[in-house]
């Protein structure tokens, strides 16, 4: 007896070790990967080239945010161009009536657009599935029309960003793409490694215990509610940082540019198509979907467009039907859960 | 009924809509006993069971727990108050792994993601599913889900532990481990209210059954008692013990 219970303890250690172990292959990988992405754009100096490196990276950092909400607590917003055109105007308008360094305004965008999930988060959390679904696309809607009416963030105008000296101070950098290049790998490690901790914190237990089963967890202790309200506002903080970011990057933002629901799609996409509720899954989702996307629209031209949009359609639908836990399926072998069995107390 | 009570059901009624499922049934459950609660289909014991766990409340009545009114607290509440329960249909967090689903239950107690590993493994040991640690619960056999259930009941560290029908559809041989299981638990100081269908093992396994009838506690004592009684015999086990 003693020697077996011993035996069953040494076999969760080892499992432990192993768990330790693979969370620290993860960090390695991702120093690799970072490695690998600082020296491409010195070898590659094509300004087309650095320019989708930018917005591939950017996106990795936007779906990964997106994947906090949507992928581990398993609340699906379409929604999510309205934190990033929070993101994106905060930093812009406080630059241009203000001169306060986009920098600051990168963080105070965050803070805000958080306020603003939690703010919508009270009464869409009592939406269950595609009900929230709409309500985000409802509500991401009516904020686009209500920048296009309102004079003081530049209405249907939009904003220019003034020239400022080309600094980091400024994050404005003329021509020169790589800094860019770098600021958006910052972005999307910083998200990348947000989400590798709260893998294994009690809010990524807790918000992917929400998603599988909820009367359970409430069972359990977990607070629906409150655990949806945390996920959406370290989400929404995310994207409006990546908005601001974005903001700098094109340096004019209007509300069509920077608050259609074009964006919402390119923040879940990625993330469904590498793998929805995984740690690598947007990062792979964004290096397929966004090249796609540039390659398409400067081959096609002014008539093609649109035709990005039947490209993520068909995707989408090869995804659903030949992977459905995304391409990091190719990569992670994941035991795939049986179906239900039918016997589960079905007779008494 | 020496012990002080740890659970008091006072008078409460539970309607739904024009139906009475629950009507002024009150119990009290003493500190480290395995009560069954019993009776036959729609009586109300789910409905008790369920006001009990706090996944809705009484229309009127009011539960404690040691001392302490808990009528008005929801589910997460009550198990952070020390009330733990098991599902009829077992609900598993399918996509996640075995010891994650029972962390999620130690995440009541600590916020620590090392400590709740820590005391996730404990339990699963203590449920001899130690096993199974890194398979995902979706992958798990029918009476694993069951165990499954248990541990993570168990990893919330409760005072109250609430079965709702854990044998249904387990072979004989793994209701025996079962019987032994919550044996072993209560032996660790936790208190266990019990439904079940299945009489022939409730009776050896709990010190006192409570039988509802149409809502309404029909009589009460322990197994033999209970059993001996002519309302019981009419209203529940009339047809098989006349036939």
């Amino acid at each position: 007896m003693s020697t077996q219970s011993i035996g069953i303890a040494a076999g969760l250690a080892q499992a432990n070790d192993r768990f330790h172990a693979a969370r620290r292959r993860q960090l390695m990988t991702l120093v690799v990967v970072v490695l690998v992405i600082s020296v491409l754009p010195l070898l590659v100096k094509d300004v087309y080239l650095q320019n989708i490196m930018v917005l591939t990276l950017m996106y990795t950092a936007l779906s990964q945010s997106w994947n906090i909400l949507g992928g581990y607590c398993g609340q699906i917003s379409l929604g999510h161009a309205i934190y990033f055109g929070i993101g994106a105007y905060t930093s812009t308008l406080l630059f241009t009536k203000f001169g306060v360094s986009p920098w600051f305004g990168m963080a105070a965008g965050g803070g805000i657009a958080a306020l603003v999930a939690l703010v919508l988060g009270y009464p869409f959390f009592r939406l269950k599935g595609h009900y929230f679904t709409i309500a985000t696309i409802v509500v991401a809607e009516a904020a686009l029309v209500l920048f296009l009416s309102w004079p003081y963030a530049g209405g249907a105008l939009g904003i220019q960003l003034p020239a400022a000296a080309d600094n980091w101070a400024n994050l404005q950098f003329g021509r020169n793409k790589l800094p860019f290049i770098y600021t958006a790998l910052a972005l999307a490690t910083i998200t990348w490694l947000v989400t590798w901790k709260i893998e294994d914190s009690r809010w990524g237990y807790w918000w992917r215990a929400v998603k599988d089963n909820p009367e359970a967890a409430e069972s359990l202790g977990v607070v629906i509610f409150n655990s949806k309200m945390a996920a959406a506002a370290l989400s929404a903080f995310f994207v409006a940082v990546g908005g601001s970011f974005y903001a700098q990057f094109v340096a004019y933002i209007d509300p069509d540019s920077v608050l259609n629901f074009h964006f919402s799609l390119l923040f879940a996409l990625p993330a469904v198509l590498g793998g929805i509720g995984t740690l690598w899954g947007p990062a792979l989702g964004a290096i397929i979907l966004i090249p796609l996307t540039e390659f398409t629209r400067s081959y096609a031209g002014g008539s093609g467009q649109g035709i990005d949009l039947i490209i993520y359609g068909a995707l989408i639908m090869l995804i659903a039907l030949w992977k459905p836990e995304g391409l990091i399926g190719f990569f992670v072998r994941q035991p795939k859960p049986l179906p239900a069995s039918a016997d589960e107390g079905a007779h008494s | 009924m020496t012990a002080a009570p740890i659970l008091s059901v006072k008078n409460v009624t539970r309607r739904f809509g024009g139906l009475t499922a629950n009507s002024d049934v009150s119990i009290d459950v003493p500190q480290g006993e395995i009560l069954g609660l019993i009776g036959p289909n729609g009586a109300g014991k789910s409905t008790l069971f369920n006001i009990i766990a706090g996944a809705f409340p009484p229309s009127e009545g009011r539960i404690v727990l040691n001392g302490a009114d808990i009528t008005g607290l929801d589910a997460p509440a009550r198990c952070a108050a020390g009330i733990a329960r098991t599902f009829q249909v077992v609900k598993s967090f399918e996509s996640m792994s075995v010891i994650e689903n029972v962390m999620v239950g130690s995440f009541v107690r600590t916020a620590s993601a090392a400590e709740a590993r820590r005391k996730a493994a404990e339990v699963l040991e203590f449920v001899e599913l130690d096993g199974r640690a890194n398979a995902l619960a979706g992958e798990l056999t029918p009476p694993e889900k069951r165990r499954l259930e248990m541990a993570r009941a168990l990893a919330t560290e409760p005072k109250l532990l609430l079965l709702d029908e854990v044998m249904t559809g387990l072979t004989p041989t793994e209701a025996r481990k079962g019987v032994a299981l919550i044996r072993r638990v209560r032996e660790t100081g936790v208190t266990i209210l019990m439904v079940e269908h299945v009489m022939e093992i409730v009776m050896p396994l709990v010190d006192r059954a409570v039988v509802l009838h149409l809502g309404k506690v029909l009589s009460e004592g322990t197994p033999r008692q209970v059993v001996a009684d002519e309302a019981v015999i009419n209203a529940y086990l009339g047809d098989r013990h006349r036939a």
